[in-house]
């Protein structure tokens, strides 16, 4: 059987049980709301910039442990990086729970996220990983829409 | 000395292990566990009959149906309305003509609203349906009154998952021109007081589309009892093949209504100056059909009334009883769709765990459930969750099948704990 903890790791669980940079900020400058109609995951996300850096970020919101998680540990990785390396950081994110079993992740560059590489074993939660970084890709953009992972 | 044998009055007695032999895919492991399959409300499994069937009909009958005067399109043509004749007796139609093939549940509803809808309705009128209804009961209405500047009127529920009975009352008056209404709720397992509907209905004029993608493989269908002018189905959930569906209109109601589709088979004569449309049930069958899915269903609805359906009724009723206590002693989970009249549907959610994370960890030891908001998202808001995880059951399910549920959701709340 393959083991559930390769994808419920234990700072997957924590940051589920714990998010980080929950709630919203005062002041955003942009947000945008993210919508997973396969399990009815919602997220809202804040941000404020400084220039072209992420001085805060937050998130408000209802789903599964794998999108909240991901969502908290997106908010802590993103925090004080510039818009080309966070979209550096989205492309490296989307390749790893995507790929190949075999491929290993580029955990230098993805640090902490590179807990979420058990997700490749389950296609079904590739897009609940992944639903933070889409609404934070359109919240950048200033796009009106609602992200969907669809 | 021959022995004639004895007309069997009763059928035999229902065995589960025997029917669970009849269906291939149960014996298979799922993840290196023998497979528990508990998502019956999606699709059912489906029986060597039905297989045999598929495999019989490509291999020894296949040609396309309809004034072919070689052997085989006539053997194919007269297969495909034997097809038609079982489902008849299946719903107890009064005729044959009565049962038009579609694709699925939702392909029937998309005829009647458009259908119907251009002939019949119009700005001021309404349509009721209810507030536990399945997307597809949904959609095509909103539609139809987008289309027509008819009114959508909606039937609340309780949080038992019950249709407010008052509402109904209050609802459906003579304004109405069509209620659409689900028998049996994929998301909370409700059976619902359509006869009562169906008079009230009657009352004021009003046609009744009763959504039967859930109640025709878990209860005994008889449209004449009934009395309602529209009932669909599937054939995938009821153990036959994807992509072919029933639609039982009473033939008064059929066929003062406008053909849904235009093509080949639907006609009697084509002219550039005029065309003219063939009798039911044709009329509503344009192209070619699902020629193998319609004598896939007929095997299907054979096995299925050869096991009894009664016995597989009463079955799934021991099962509900036995799952809603097994499921309703695990600490901090609840069910969702407690009502009175139930069948089939273990809806729940628990705390702490999200149901997709639930759905991902039992799938992991070979259970297979659904999670999200099955289609019904008004049901999800009304509630007041986001989603539940979703045990569905069928003839062959097993109190070991509920057993194994339970252990896996344990299992689940230890992750989580």
């Amino acid at each position: 059987m393959f083991d559930l903890r390769d994808l419920y790791q234990e700072v997957i669980l924590d940051h589920n049980k714990r998010p980080r940079n929950f709630g919203q900020l005062a002041r955003p400058d942009r947000s945008a709301e993210g919508y997973n109609p396969l399990c009815g995951d919602k997220l809202t996300l804040q941000i404020e910039f400084d220039g072209d850096v992420i001085r805060d970020v937050a998130f408000d919101g209802s789903g599964c442990a794998i999108s909240k998680a991901s969502a908290s540990l997106m908010t802590e990785s993103v925090k004080g990086k510039t818009l080309d390396e966070v979209r550096a950081l989205f492309e490296k994110f989307q390749a790893m729970v995507t790929a190949d079993a075999e491929v290993e992740p580029d955990a230098d560059a993805l640090g902490k996220l590179s807990v979420f590489a058990g997700v490749r074993a389950y296609p079904a939660r590739v897009k609940c990983a992944v639903l933070a970084w889409h609404t934070l890709r359109s919240a950048v953009e200033g796009a009106d829409d609602v992200a969907t992972t669809e | 000395m021959s022995q004639v044998p004895a007309p069997t009055a009763a059928p035999p007695r229902f065995d589960v292990g025997c029917v669970r032999k009849e269906f291939p895919i149960l014996a298979r492991e799922v993840h290196g566990q023998p497979l528990v399959y508990l998502d019956n409300a999606a699709t059912t499994q489906k029986p060597r009959a039905v297989i045999d069937a598929l495999v019989r009909y490509y291999t020894e009958h296949n040609a396309n149906i309809h004034r072919g005067v070689h052997y085989l399109s006539e053997a194919a043509t007269q297969a495909h309305e034997n097809a038609r004749r079982t489902v008849q007796r299946f719903v107890n139609a009064r005729e044959a003509r009565e049962i038009v093939f579609t694709r699925n549940a939702t392909e029937g509803i998309n005829l009647v609203a458009q259908s119907v809808g251009q002939a019949h309705v119009g700005e001021g009128d309404e349509i009721v349906i209810t507030g536990m209804e399945h997307h597809s009961n949904i959609v095509p209405w909103q539609m139809l009154c987008e289309r027509t500047g008819a009114r959508l009127k909606v039937v609340p529920i309780t949080v038992e998952g019950e249709l407010v009975s008052e509402e109904v009352e209050r609802l459906i008056g003579p304004r109405t021109k069509l209620v659409a209404v689900v028998h049996l709720s994929n998301s909370l397992g409700t059976v619902n007081p359509v006869e009562r509907i169906i008079e009230l209905a009657h009352q004021h004029d009003a046609a009744v589309l009763v959504d039967g993608a859930q109640s025709a493989y878990h209860l005994p269908i008889d449209v004449q009892a009934l009395d309602c002018d529209f009932y669909v189905a599937t054939g995938h959930k009821l153990y036959g093949p994807t992509g072919i569906g029933l639609l039982y209109g009473k033939a008064e109601r059929l066929d003062e209504m406008p053909p849904y589709q235009g093509g080949g088979d639907m006609i009697s004569s084509v002219t550039f100056e005029k065309t003219t449309y063939n009798e039911l049930p044709y009329k509503f069958e344009a192209g070619t059909p699902h020629i193998a899915g319609a004598i896939g269903l007929a095997a299907a609805i054979d096995y299925l009334t050869g096991v009894g359906l009664d016995q597989v009724a009463a079955h799934e009723r021991d099962l509900l009883a036995y799952g809603t206590s097994a499921l309703g002693q695990v600490p901090g989970l609840r069910l969702v769709g407690t009502a009175a009249n139930k069948a089939s549907i273990l809806s729940f959610v628990m705390d702490g765990v999200h149901p997709h994370d639930i759905g991902t960890i039992v799938d992991q030891m070979g259970v297979a459930i659904r999670t999200g908001h099955h289609c019904t998202q008004p049901v999800m808001d009304r509630m007041g969750i986001p989603a539940t995880a979703r045990a569905s059951l069928a003839m062959y399910s097993t109190r070991g099948d509920i057993d194994a549920l339970v252990a896996a959701v344990g299992r689940a709340r230890e992750v989580f704990a």
